[in-house]
């Protein structure tokens, strides 16, 4: 184990959070939810060296030296993943660290993350992708590294997919910059089949965004902003699910946010085009509007969407056209983001806000159940990245994550564990807290939730 | 709170002191050829406008009259609340060579004049400036007196003189009042 | 009577009542501007920093006449657009300024919001001298201040604002402004230069410039910068002036009473022919008048002191 991911947990014991590696635990009374097991059950769950050992009644007098937690009234679920997060190292660790974006995650309720490769170098070989395997080994959180498509993500050579494949990689994506030409776009969703890797896209068309900077509508026009097209992201998903249907592989559209995106991927799926997409939590909470200050804290790409945008996104994801929640956390510095609008670098940190944002916006006003939130947070991700599954299975890895549902709290951003304070929801109540994680052997209780260990 | 402590003048009396007031301003001058007047807003304007009647009663002829309007000289801008907004300042006549009496209701601290003093030399140089005055209350803070006064009302501190006139307050009255704490 | 907000960071939201008080202001100091000596001594405590960081000679000098003309100090500071994303911030580089006790800031700015940022995070009073294509209240002032002048008030006043919608700040400043007052505001010019959902701000949109003529009272015609054509926005000027020109001949379809503003600097003979622009119904010089004497007023009424008595001693 890499000493860097021990300061993670340790960092966490520091403020407070029970950090444990216990043998034997007894998770009581928790409500189990597992849409993979068809699972949504008041029980008790006994993990033993970071195994499920068995679901339903446990004979206690049978136990030695176990510690329980009591999960009454809290929910226990496949451990979270986020498939859309920057952890900025290499190369820009003053804005996030995997050992400081692993606490956070860990903070969020997420056992797993997808890092994207904008990093500097870029995780374009596999000599960088085995250095992030390596900072993150044996640590809580899972940590996957998305490869770039091409070198350098520069948009023009193939990057060794196949040896990327071999050292891990499940995903790759030029995030940011995306791939401009449409014939390298071809050969790469042609070649990766060759693993059945997945391209993660950031779709935007470069010349329609014309260096735009919060979403082209009314508010753009109040705010005397500079212009962003929706058109930028439905004109790249437009073309891009065009071309997985041609060629036959794996299209996921990240961070979808435009009504007529999600009409294209809608149309794509109908016509059985191997397409999966994402949707952050920011996206499904916020719109335009909330640029109405000028704060940079709601400046990110893609750009917050109109009412329409947002609503077909919250529907997107209702009627499954949208597979996935990711955050796009993407931390940036006080002093980066403290300058005007238009200057500011795009991007919101998000790990540490999903769960209650979206219990705000959908759990609570009963749009989505606790178990379709599941299936977007910890299963559907996994899936799409051909991973290993966390369900909840006797003999299974532990990888769990605790929600408590009734919790109300209050986001604030200068107590993250992200290096970055860039979030729209400080100050904001939300609703449903995470309240720790197992995974790895690893037990991480937050400060409010330590009295139910014993 | 304040309550009013005495009536000084009711409109006969005010009448008749600014009758007085424009005899003198037409003795001291030896008539009114090269004489304008110039009211302080807001009640120095009725006042300087019922001296021009008046004076025309006893000259025959107009006298012309000015509205000063002082705000933008004020030496409190920095440190109060400065109640109505900057008014146009309306000069008939070229004040330069001209003798200007500038006419007030009261007469306080001194800075008020002071301010209209300065204010009417930026628009010319006059011959001479005087001060016409309906109430002097005392406690000057600078070294400032009245050529001609309509009535001298010491007061303490606590006290203070208001002077109605109709043109703004429906009734012609001077009266002390008393400010509680 | 004090405006409703410390700073004047644009025209929407600004409430009838302060845009009054201001114009109202504005005429008494005007009258100043005539006097022998022009100058009061209102301001002598106050000290201005004229903050451009983007070129403008013509604002920054009304602005700096203005506080003159009010006695106030005045320190220029400018920079190069370039050099405002690098380099020290600008918060950084205000609160410098206030640690040297300055009180008021004047800001040009290439960004929106701009000044919107230092009023949240410096402590003092902010006037938007232009943002980038977000505001530029006191161009809006001094142009319904020189409307007001013509027609004596706005109610039911069809005002439209031809060209370059979309990069204007002047534009809309007077939306908002003048909407506040009473009047019907439209644009006019080429679906490429008109912002996205425009209407939905009330404004009726002209594409036709003859018809926008035959139904205004008042045309304010902006500058048409040569490089929107590079950006692609128009084929070309030739083809600009001949659809979107004010010239002599569209103005004979005008009603006598046509009031021609423009906010300055001209380029003859592409948005604003030189007949009209000298012509009668031209009122530009008197707009630039009408400039110095509405930032005198504004910076007047937000200079006022705060609480004390309300009348001095006589």
């Amino acid at each position: 184990m890499s000493w860097e991911v021990k300061k993670g947990p340790e960092i966490m014991s520091q403020r407070g959070w029970l950090v444990d590696k216990a043998s034997l635990v007894l998770l009581t009374k928790a409500r189990v939810i597992d849409p993979s097991q068809d699972l949504d059950t008041v029980t008790d769950i006994l993990i033993e060296r970071g195994k499920i050992k068995k679901i339903g009644d446990i004979d206690k007098k049978e136990l030695e030296n176990y510690h329980t937690l009591d999960l009454e009234g809290k929910i226990l679920a496949p451990g979270f993943f986020d498939m859309h997060v920057h952890l900025r190292e290499p190369g820009q660790e003053e804005k996030e660290t995997i050992t400081t974006g692993s606490t956070a995650a860990v903070a969020g309720g997420f056992t797993g993350v997808a890092c994207m490769p904008n990093t500097n170098p870029s995780l374009d070989n596999v000599g960088v992708v085995r250095w992030v395997y390596d900072m993150a080994a044996g640590g809580p959180v899972d940590v996957h590294p998305i490869a770039a498509v091409t070198i350098g993500r520069k948009g023009t050579q193939l990057t060794d997919i196949s040896d990327l494949y071999h050292a891990g990689v499940r995903a790759i994506s030029n995030d940011g910059d995306p791939v401009g030409k449409a014939d390298v776009m071809r050969r790469a969703l042609e070649y990766s089949q060759l693993h059945d890797l997945v391209i993660s896209t950031h779709s935007e068309e470069h010349d329609l965004a014309a260096g735009g900077v919060m979403r082209e509508g009314e508010m753009s026009t109040r705010l005397g902003m500079k212009p962003w097209s929706s058109l930028a992201e439905s004109v790249m998903v437009a073309r891009d699910v065009l071309l997985a249907e041609f060629t036959g592989g794996r299209l996921h559209v990240g961070h979808i946010s435009s009504w007529q995106s999600i009409e294209m991927v809608r149309w794509a799926k109908g016509r059985g085009v191997k397409v999966t997409c994402e949707a952050t939590p920011h996206h499904i909470a916020l719109t335009d509007e909330a640029c109405a200050t000028y704060d940079s804290s709601f400046k990110m790409n893609p750009p917050l969407g109109s009412k329409e945008d947002r609503e077909a996104v919250i529907q997107g994801l209702i009627d499954g056209t949208i597979d996935a929640i990711a955050t796009d956390h993407a931390p940036h510095t006080v002093e980066e983001k403290l300058v005007e609008f238009s200057f500011a670098p795009n991007g919101v940190v998000g790990l540490e806000t999903a769960i209650g944002v979206v219990a705000n916006e959908l759990v609570n006003p009963e749009k989505m159940s606790w178990n379709e939130i599941v299936q977007k947070m910890a299963i559907a991700p996994r899936e799409i990245l051909r991973l290993p599954s966390a369900s909840i299975q006797e003999g299974e890895v532990a990888n769990l994550t605790l929600i408590d549902p009734e919790a109300v709290w209050k986001v604030d951003a200068s107590k993250f564990f992200t290096k970055g304070r860039n979030t729209p929801f400080d100050g904001k109540n939300l609703h449903a807290k995470p309240l720790g994680v197992l995974n790895r052997g690893w037990i991480l209780i937050c400060p409010d939730a330590r009295m139910l260990w014993s | 709170m304040e309550t009013v402590k005495a009536k000084i003048m009711d409109e006969d009396d005010i009448r008749r002191t600014i009758t007085r007031l424009a005899h003198e301003i037409v003795e001291r001058n030896k008539g009114i050829n090269g004489l304008g007047l110039c009211g302080i807003r807001t009640r120095g304007v009725f006042v300087a406008r019922r001296l021009a009647e008046a004076i025309k009663k006893i000259e025959g002829k107009d006298i012309p009259v000015g509205v000063l309007d002082i705000t933008l000289y004020r030496d409190d801008f920095r440190i109060k609340r400065i109640g109505p907004g900057v008014q146009v300042t309306d000069i008939p006549f070229n004040p330069d060579d001209f003798t200007v009496i500038l006419v007030d209701d009261v007469l306080y601290t001194g800075r008020t004049s002071r301010a209209a003093m300065d204010a009417l030399m930026d628009y010319g140089r006059p011959a001479r400036v005087q001060l016409a005055i309906l109430v002097d209350r005392g406690h000057r803070e600078l070294p400032i007196k009245a050529d001609f006064v309509g009535k001298n009302i010491p007061t303490t501190g606590r006290e203070n003189v208001k002077v109605k006139l109709k043109e703004q307050d429906e009734i012609d009255e001077v009266i002390l009042v008393e400010s509680g704490e | 009577m004090a405006l409703h907000s410390k700073h004047l960071l644009g025209l929407e939201n600004v409430p009838k009542v302060d845009i009054q008080s201001i114009l109202d202001a504005a005429v008494s100091f005007k009258e100043i501007l005539e006097r022998p000596i022009p100058k009061v001594p209102t301001l002598r405590h106050v000290t201005v920093v004229n903050l451009f960081f983007e070129n403008s000679t013509r604002t920054r000098i009304s602005f700096e006449l203005a506080e003159k003309r009010l006695s106030a100090d005045v320190v220029n500071f400018s920079a190069s657009s370039s050099s405002v994303s690098k380099g020290e911030t600008l918060i950084d580089t205000v609160r410098n300024l206030e640690a040297m006790k300055i009180d008021l800031v004047v800001m040009r700015h290439p960004m929106p919001g701009a000044p919107q940022l230092l009023a949240k995070h410096c402590s003092s009073k902010v006037i938007n001298a232009g943002d980038g294509s977000h505001e530029h209240p006191t161009q809006a002032l001094l142009d319904m201040m020189t409307i007001r002048e013509t027609f004596g008030n706005f109610e039911d006043l069809r005002i439209t604002i031809v060209g370059d919608i979309s990069h204007s700040r002047v534009a809309l400043s007077n939306i908002h402004g003048l909407q506040t007052m009473g009047a019907k505001v439209a644009v006019c010019g080429p679906p490429t230069l008109i912002p996205r959902a425009l209407e939905k701000l009330g404004v009726k949109i002209y594409y036709d410039v003859d018809e926008a003529i035959a139904n205004s009272d008042v045309l304010n015609v902006l500058r048409i910068q040569k490089e929107r054509q590079e950006d692609g926005l128009f084929p070309s000027i030739r083809e600009y002036h001949t659809l979107y020109g004010i010239t002599r001949e569209r103005m004979k379809n005008a009603s006598r009473e046509l009031v021609i503003l423009h906010p300055g600097p001209i380029n003859r003979g592409v948005e604003l022919d030189g007949e009209v622009a000298d012509g009668p119904q031209s009122v530009i010089l008197q707009q630039v008048t009408n400039g110095v004497a509405v930032r005198m007023a504004i910076l007047f009424l937000l200079s006022r002191g705060e609480g004390g008595r309300d009348e001095l001693g006589s």
